[in-house]
């Protein structure tokens, strides 16, 4: 009997039915990390410029969210409470030096570009207040999931930013020329202030479609 | 001196850390509300970063470089002992302010802790790195960086109570409008650069 139950448990704790599909879909809109959450706003800023890093550092984010949700969701039990923020800082730290090794190994270039930017994945606070507000008090399974789906949250602003900004900054996406020689760049679209503009007309538009989360205040 | 002044008034104001380089802009954000919680946490950063940039100016000199007492190469490490260092100074510092004086404690409350996931103090610590700073010279940039976070969080904070009392559109209260009042200021703050602080 009890087997029964510890197997019907072990499927429950893998199931992918609505609850799960909600956790993945809900950053993308209702309760996007960038837009609603303000987190993460930094390396948002930063990397933005060209589209190839943007889509890097987005590929970096899912994998050290979603890992790090995982082992401190896994752990959460035995962490003690005075102590949990060294942990979890630690837990982050190592999956962010496994990310920079790799990208150093496998694409230099871009490793350079990002410089910085690698190492702040530590603080960016998506992953800290994903810890905090959902790994250490739900399960493997689900924290995993909900490390993806911030991850992918935070990837797609990113990626829509990166998008625009270099469209009209360069002209070009990805490297590959769009907008002929008739377009004069824009050099304002590569600078750092640009970056708020955009985000802040993403926030203005996210907010008029989607009218709850307009700031009562 | 003159040296480390130029490296102060650098790093405060042309290479400033919040609107140059955008650091530290989730607490930036969420703190800016009024003027009076925006000074504490702003003093708890200069505090955090001039304490830490030395001691991990300390660390990657004597412990990761190649000459350091392991004699190896141990920048992988880099990471994650500056990382450590910042939470345990926090959590150091948090306990010595909370012993000593008992008044600036209340008034920075939850600031403290919450300096450790600010990518200023970490983002600091990477530049100086890369930057090649020496000792005095670290301490300067620390600092200088952690003031100019200190004048740009007072800004904002000024800015969004008067606004509170505009006519911003629905969507763009709040949140949004802080967006694009800190673009327009980083746009302000890049007329800076290129100044050449030797000059002073």
């Amino acid at each position: 009997m009890s087997e029964l139950k510890e197997l019907e448990k072990k499927e429950a704790a893998f199931a992918f039915g609505k609850k799960e599909r909600k956790l993945l879909t809900d950053p993308l809109n209702d309760n996007n990390p960038i837009t609603v959450q303000v987190l993460g706003i930094c390396s948002a800023l930063a990397v933005t410029t060209l589209l190839d890093k943007a889509l890097v550092m987005s590929i970096a984010v899912v994998f050290v969210c979603a890992f790090a949700n995982l082992i401190i969701s896994v752990l959460r039990n035995s962490i003690p409470k005075s102590v949990r923020m060294i942990v979890q800082l630690v837990a982050i730290a190592f999956l962010v030096t496994v990310v920079e090794l790799i990208l150093k190994a496998i694409n230099y270039p871009i490793y350079v570009e990002l410089s910085v930017f690698i190492g702040l994945i530590i603080t960016n606070c998506i992953i800290m207040g994903r810890l905090e507000a959902f790994a250490m008090a739900n399960g493997p399974w689900k924290s995993f999931l909900d490390g993806i789906g911030n991850g992918i949250g935070y990837g797609i602003i990113l990626i829509i930013v990166a998008a625009i900004r270099e469209l009209f900054g360069k002209g070009t996406l990805l490297g590959y020329t769009i907008l002929g020689d008739w377009y004069t760049p824009n050099g304002l679209m590569v600078l750092f202030p640009s970056a708020m503009f955009v985000i802040g007309i993403l926030i203005w538009i996210h907010r008029s479609w989607n009218r709850n989360l307009i700031d009562v205040s | 001196m003159g040296e480390l002044a130029n490296i102060f008034i650098k790093s405060a104001f042309i290479e400033n850390l919040a609107l140059a380089y955008f650091l530290g802009m989730c607490s930036y954000l969420a703190v800016s509300k009024t003027v009076k919680t925006a000074f504490g946490l702003g003093l708890a950063v200069i505090f955090v970063l001039g304490i830490t940039m030395p001691i991990n100016w300390l660390i990657s000199e004597y412990l990761l470089s190649e000459n350091g007492i392991f004699g190896m190469d141990l920048t992988f490490l880099r990471l994650i002992l500056f990382i450590s260092v910042i939470a345990s100074m926090v959590q150091l510092v948090e306990m010595v302010v909370e012993k000593f004086s008992p008044s600036l404690y209340n008034s920075l409350g939850i600031f403290l802790p919450l300096i450790t996931v600010n990518c200023a103090i970490l983002g600091g610590s990477l530049f100086m790195v890369s930057k090649e700073y020496n000792f005095s010279e670290s301490v300067a940039f620390g600092l200088g960086g952690g003031f100019g976070w200190f004048l740009a969080i007072i800004a904002i904070a000024a800015i969004r109570e008067k606004i509170q009392y505009s006519a911003v559109p629905g969507p763009l209260r709040g949140l949004g409008m802080a967006f694009l009042l800190t673009g327009l200021m980083g746009m302000a703050f890049m007329s800076l650069m290129g100044i050449d602080p030797g000059a002073f």
